[in-house]
């Protein structure tokens, strides 16, 4: 067993994967919970969020200046998608959702190898957070405690805004009965557009936050698919609260997977979820209770 | 009517008097290297490059042939990469291949020149068999066999009182060979290994639960493997980590690469590397090279530049000490065997029992020279050869 100091450690790492995957998978989940719309392509606007914020680095030297701007056009970039293409295929079969959005995922590795090359590139933390803090003797780097802070802020913003906002009443509505919200004078369309937006904004404020942690490059976004995926299954679908608790799980199980049994690293989210669903098929605290 | 005629006429002509191509086909040396796809393209140009510059300090002709250089681009997949060896050697009528430069393209290279018994020189990938028990006649090696590289590491560390030791490496196949390579004779001398790590292989590159286990282990030094924007990645974390207080990090050279210390910045500063190679090897020839190339490129050569280089340049001296034929494979590679030169990396020789090169090895550490991080060579192992490692040749 880790000593207690490193223990503390072990904990930050899980805890600044965790908030990572909480940024990626609240849209999706959400998403999921309000239309039934399974969006595979939600990863590829976390890379393009991660690619443009490199640009946006070189071009303007500011981290802070990527960080505000490389979300803005990820959720346009989201919403282009959407009005093109995805509208058309919602309320159509899952299988018809999962095809198109798979093909989007070829698509985007292929667009950002075109323009950005197929290397792997880092986007340096911003100068304010480059050094390092000691916690209880042992040095941790300051950014990932930024990361954490991001995620932990990012999960308080969207439960107010869920629990206390009128708009938050209206998606709350829409995930419990559509059909009931839509014959009340809701206008579902609107409001699904309108998470639909916010969650790919989410995917690339991750993607440009993650990019000094992790290594940006063409076909990031299916790495990291898998594990959100996971999150949303776990966490259960259409829920935030769902998708807090599923990301803390899985980067804990993770992180502490890699260092404690080495040799079942690869498999032990894999053994989180089978475990999950054998338990509670319907996710840990989904919105709607199985029915 | 008039034209016809007249092409008549210039194709009897051409046909009638000897052009200058035909007194004598160039040599055709094919490089078979990943230049559009895959973690490698950097590596394929440095390579390639500074293959063809050895040449052309030649005036790019021996014993009046012309030597010509064909590129193909194996986009970083094995089919394709045999796929155009077999263009080369097959329509392009290559004389010698060159490649590749990842292990992950080497099996199937090796198959086709083998099967096909031509000559082939390997300017990179280090997998141990491919000059150990998997050798064959026609396949040689011009730049590294993975414990050529770790072998001596772990005797020095212990002459200077390390004595424990974590290792952390990528699952895979060269990972593993780096690390075993450095294990063995480290305990033999009498070292201890307190831990070793295998990470998933993969691009994804958060260390942080990893390091955070390798200060637990409470080693004297880390040993690892690393290359390309992982290591930049590693060495970085050690330091935020705060590792580098406590604990010396060392590896395969490829850790503190010219192309990565700029990324690394001042995180690299005392790190220590193996390697046949570092720029700061103080041989004419190198500080020649060196200079020739930043002034091309603007940029410190890279190890990778140094192989292509010496490649270039012992195939070159072959060439010349065979009279410029080629058409005689097997005498070919015996000249290739035969020629020792004196390359970036110091004498240079290809071992005809292994068909692995004979080079020194270097153990260095990077330090800070102003803004700036530079080398400062600590030890020079002369001539260090592989054993046959089952290799009969």
């Amino acid at each position: 067993m880790p000593d207690p100091a490193s223990l503390v450690i072990q904990l930050l790492n899980g805890l600044q994967y965790a908030m990572l995957l909480f940024l990626l998978s609240v849209g999706l989940s959400v998403v999921f919970g309000l239309m039934n719309f399974i969006n595979l392509a939600h990863g590829t606007v976390y890379m393009l969020g991660a690619f443009l914020g490199l640009t946006l680095v070189r071009a303007t030297g500011s981290f802070w200046g990527a960080l505000a701007l490389a979300p803005l056009f990820a959720a346009a970039i989201g919403a282009l998608f959407y009005a093109v293409l995805l509208r058309r295929v919602q309320g159509e079969s899952a299988m018809k959702q999962v095809l198109v959005t798979f093909g989007l995922i070829f698509i985007g590795i292929d667009v950002v190898r075109m323009i950005w090359g197929d290397y792997e590139e880092a986007i340096a933390a911003p100068a304010l957070l480059a050094d390092s803090v000691r916690i209880w003797g042992q040095l941790y780097p300051s950014y990932r405690l930024f990361v954490i802070a991001l995620g932990l802020l990012v999960a308080i913003v969207l439960w107010l805004g869920l629990e206390r906002t009128r708009l938050g009443a209206v998606v709350r509505a829409g995930v419990d009965d559509r059909v009931m919200a839509a014959s009340l004078g809701i206008n579902i369309e609107a409001a699904f557009f309108g998470v639909f937006c916010l969650g790919c904004w989410l995917a690339g404020l991750a993607g440009v936050v993650a990019a000094p942690v992790l290594q940006i490059y063409p076909g990031m976004d299916v790495a990291i698919l898998i594990p959100t995926l996971i999150v949303v299954v776990v966490g259960g679908p259409g829920s935030l609260k769902g998708a807090l608790l599923g990301s803390l799980l899985i980067g804990m199980a993770e992180t502490f997977g890699a260092v404690l049994l080495p040799e079942f690293a690869s498999f032990m989210i894999y053994a989180v979820m089978v475990l999950v669903l054998l338990l509670r098929p319907g996710g840990l605290l989904p919105a709607r209770p199985a029915a | 009517m008039r034209l016809f005629a007249t092409v008549m006429a210039a194709t009897a002509l051409a046909l009638v008097l000897p052009g200058p191509a035909r007194s004598a086909e160039p040599i055709r040396i094919g490089l078979v290297l990943p230049y559009s796809a895959g973690p490698y393209v950097p590596l394929a140009n440095e390579v390639g490059d500074s293959l063809v510059m050895a040449l052309e300090e030649n005036g790019m002709e021996v014993a009046g042939r012309k030597i010509v250089v064909l590129k193909e681009d194996t986009t970083h997949k094995p089919d394709v990469a045999q796929a155009k060896a077999k263009k080369l050697v097959f329509e392009d009528k290559a004389d010698i291949l060159v490649g590749p430069i990842g292990s992950n393209e080497l099996a199937a290279l090796f198959a086709f020149a083998a099967g096909s018994r031509v000559p082939m020189i390997i300017p990179n990938a280090g997998d141990n068999e491919a000059t150990g028990d998997k050798c064959s006649p026609w396949v040689m090696r011009t730049s590294f066999s993975n414990d050529q590289i770790v072998r001596e590491m772990g005797p020095w560390m212990i002459k200077q009182g390390i004595k424990k030791v974590a290792l952390i490496a990528f699952d895979y196949n060269t990972g593993h060979q780096l690390m075993d390579g450095f294990k063995k004779p480290f305990v033999a001398a009498g070292g201890t290994i307190v831990g070793e790590q295998y990470p998933p292989f993969g691009p994804i590159s958060d260390f942080g639960p990893y390091l955070t286990k390798i200060k637990e282990q409470k080693p004297d030094a880390v040993f690892t493997f690393f290359a390309g924007p992982p290591a930049t990645a590693l060495v970085k974390q050690f330091s935020e980590f705060g590792l580098k207080e406590s604990i010396k990090l060392t590896g395969a050279g490829w850790l503190i690469s010219p192309l990565n210390l700029p990324g690394e910045g001042a995180a690299a500063a005392g790190v220590i590397g193996i390697l046949n190679y570092v720029p700061a090897i103080d041989n004419p020839v190198n500080k020649a090279f060196q200079a020739k190339f930043q002034a091309k490129y603007h940029r410190t050569a890279s190890e990778f530049a140094a192989q292509g280089y010496d490649t270039g340049k012992l195939i070159y001296a072959a060439l010349k000490a065979n009279g410029g034929k080629t058409a005689d494979k097997a005498a070919l590679v015996k000249a290739l065997h035969d020629v020792t030169v004196e390359g970036t990396r110091g004498p240079l020789k290809i071992d005809p029992k292994t068909n692995n090169i004979i080079q020194d090895i270097y153990i260095y550490e990077a330090k800070k020279a102003g803004d700036a991080i530079d080398f400062n060579v600590l030890s020079r192992i002369k001539n260090v050869q592989d054993p046959p490692n089952g290799c009969k040749l």
